[in-house]
């Protein structure tokens, strides 16, 4: 994968709370509110034509991540700058022309398609609103893209209700790429479809990349779809990165616990794999109540006293690769 | 008429796991829930017998057939939040199969209930009774419908994807408790998903399913590593974990779309999407099982061409 290193995203302390419901009680007396923490102080770069893949479990705050990027949710504090501007708190106006720029591409193409629409009419809208192409241009436009997705001409005069899963994957990518994006966030693309149809989706989205030199963040909870996909891995648990580099570094050698534990209870499709360590005890804590220091403390076989005290901060292991543990890592073989 | 499930036959010996594998629309759930008679309205079974122990489950009146159900054979689904009672606590809905199968009093029930949980994992047991099951995590209210199913000590326990709606580090600890559990009682486990992975590391028989039809079954090894129906082979050769392995940036896909079922060709159902089909395939192929050696079987006449 040749990637240029020019950042094109880069995303620094980026912070988003919820509040949380509170009992009337206390709204009453004027009581604040729990708070929970999506998303936690996250730093990233994402250079022109790379694929990173932002990986984690339910609530670890990565989906949240993508919508604050994409602006589609207002962070409450950090800086996201695209191409260099910067998007937090930029005025409607300036998102416009970076909303075409960027492109999302959802888990569930049935509920992310309007269903009253025709395929063809919504993937040549979003081409219309940025004014990308002349209206006379429209019918062109939709057919050039289809054939981009491997789908029929015939298929713009269809509903997404008339096709299948895989086909209407297809259409949602058809549609981010109506507008010639730069970027391409996908969340979960590929969680909804069977294995079958997800190596078609995954191999036309490796070869568009390609082809049309996108950089993309492939938010992923199958870690085997993320080897695959990126060239670049970042774990995160709880709101928080807690250990990024090459796909390789992660997967080879990883060095967080919770990324080794990851690995571990990924279940591998060959049963002569036999499984070497014991599951990791525990559920992922509410993001309405951080453990203290470190935040995987409650769940890690390794934790020391001192994890209970100090937040510990991404620290460099080689070149490129990073993780956020006061372990080190040579006394996690112990 | 759609046939969701179409002359399905295998068979569970105490203390096995067999895992049943196929996509959305394969015939799975249909299959496992035909077991206990759970298929849902409109659906029926038309033909064929269910034996237990010697017994006819589908000859059954619904009385004998209440015996049976949560007690000899009892039952996990996907997502425990929408098969828990959210009105009621987790210790009445324990409890509830042990008054009526096992017959204990309100106090025995009340004392099994707190033995159950603590079996399943879920730490200071006696507190959590009177919880609500809102008030649990995705894994604690599994292991809560993992309590409510081994309660009566079941001989076969139906699992129907009960790992998919959690997250993998979770789905390693029911893994675990399952083996666990199966260990300590001997029942046997239907495991029904379509994570290869899970059924890799988790049957020890594997049966996959494609439209309905049993296309291929062996002990699991065998069909990890001699499949010997194309659509099994197709659905290994998709799998992104072996191309890293492969060394490929490519994934090698199916070819084609899933089955529509109301529009099944007269052969094989898998021939329009098959790299080895024939003209044959299509008109003539009967989907009757085949037995290659050591009970591995498959429906493609076409086996001794197939291979990873």
């Amino acid at each position: 994968m040749s990637a240029d290193r020019t950042p094109l995203l880069e995303v620094s302390d980026v912070r988003k709370t919820f509040a949380a419901r509170r009992p009337l009680a206390d709204s009453v007396r004027r009581r604040p509110g729990l708070r929970a923490v999506a998303v936690d102080g996250v730093s990233l770069t994402v250079g022109k034509g790379e694929r990173l893949g932002l990986v984690g479990e339910s609530g670890s705050g990565k989906t949240t991540l993508a919508r604050s990027i994409l602006r589609l949710i207002e962070p409450d504090s950090g800086s996201i700058r695209f191409s260099g501007q910067e998007l937090v708190g930029a005025s409607r106006g300036d998102l416009q022309s970076v909303r075409r720029r960027m492109q999302m591409v959802f888990q569930d193409p049935y509920s992310s398609l309007n269903p009253r629409m025709k395929v063809g009419t919504a993937i040549a809208e979003p081409a219309l609103v940025h004014h990308v192409i002349p209206r006379n241009r429209a019918k062109d436009h939709v057919a050039e893209l289809l054939d981009l997705v491997g789908l029929p001409a015939s298929s713009a005069d269809r509903y997404p209700r008339q096709l299948s899963g895989g086909q209407r994957q297809r259409v949602a990518i058809a549609r981010a790429l109506s507008v010639q994006p730069e970027f391409l966030i996908a969340d979960e693309p590929v969680s909804a479809l069977d294995v079958s149809i997800q190596a078609q989706i995954l191999n036309l989205l490796d070869d568009l990349l390609e082809r049309l030199g996108l950089g993309m963040i492939f938010i992923a909870h199958q870690l085997a779809v993320v080897r695959h996909v990126a060239d670049r891995v970042a774990i995160m648990y709880l709101g928080r990165i807690v250990e990024t580099g090459s796909t390789d570094q992660v997967f080879q050698d990883p060095q967080h616990p919770y990324t080794k534990a990851l690995l571990a209870a990924a279940p591998v499709p060959d049963p002569t794999v036999v499984r070497t360590r014991s599951a990791t005890a525990g559920d992922m804590p509410s993001p309405l109540r951080i453990p203290s220091g470190c935040r995987f403390r409650t769940r890690c076989d390794y934790a020391e006293e001192r994890c209970q005290r100090e937040d510990p901060p991404l620290l460099s292991i080689t070149e490129g690769h990073h993780a956020a543990c006061h372990v080190r890592p040579f006394d996690h073989e112990r | 008429m759609v046939a969701a499930a179409n002359g399905v036959s295998f068979d569970v010996y105490t203390g096995e796991t067999l895992g049943l594998v196929g996509e959305s629309g394969s015939g799975k759930s249909v299959t496992c829930r035909s077991i206990l008679r759970l298929v849902p309205h409109p659906g029926e079974i038309i033909a064929g017998s269910v034996v237990f122990g010697g017994r006819d489950l589908l000859g059954l009146n619904g009385r004998e057939l209440r015996r049976v159900r949560g007690s000899e054979i009892s039952m996990i689904f996907q997502d425990p939040m929408s098969s828990l009672n959210p009105v009621y606590t987790v210790g009445d809905q324990i409890a509830e199969p042990l008054r009526i199968h096992r017959k204990l009093t309100r106090r025995q029930a009340r004392m099994e209930a707190v033995s159950l949980l603590d079996r399943v994992g879920i730490p200071s047991a006696a507190e959590r009774l009177e919880a609500y099951p809102h008030e649990f995590s995705g894994g604690m209210r599994q292991r809560v419908m993992i309590a409510i199913a081994i309660s009566c000590k079941p001989k076969l326990l139906l699992a129907d994807e009960p790992t998919t709606a959690l997250d993998v580090t979770i789905q390693d600890q029911i893994l675990t408790l399952l083996r666990e559990l199966q260990g300590e009682e001997g029942m046997a486990i239907v495991l029904v998903s379509h994570d290869l992975g899970v059924i890799a590391q988790a049957s020890s028989r594997v049966t996959v399913m494609y439209a309905g039809y049993v296309v291929e079954q062996a002990a699991t090894p065998a069909l990890f590593h001699r499949p010997q129906h194309p659509y099994t082979v197709a659905l290994l050769n998709a799998l992104p974990e072996l191309a890293v392995q492969r060394g490929d940036r490519r994934l090698i896909p199916v070819k084609g779309q899933p089955p529509d079922l109301a529009a099944l060709p007269p052969g094989c159902p898998f021939a329009p999407r098959c790299p080895y089909a024939r003209e044959q395939c299509e008109t003539e192929v009967s989907m009757a099982l085949e037995d290659v050696g050591h009970g591995h079987v498959t429906a493609c006449p076409f086996h001794a061409e197939v291979g990873l």
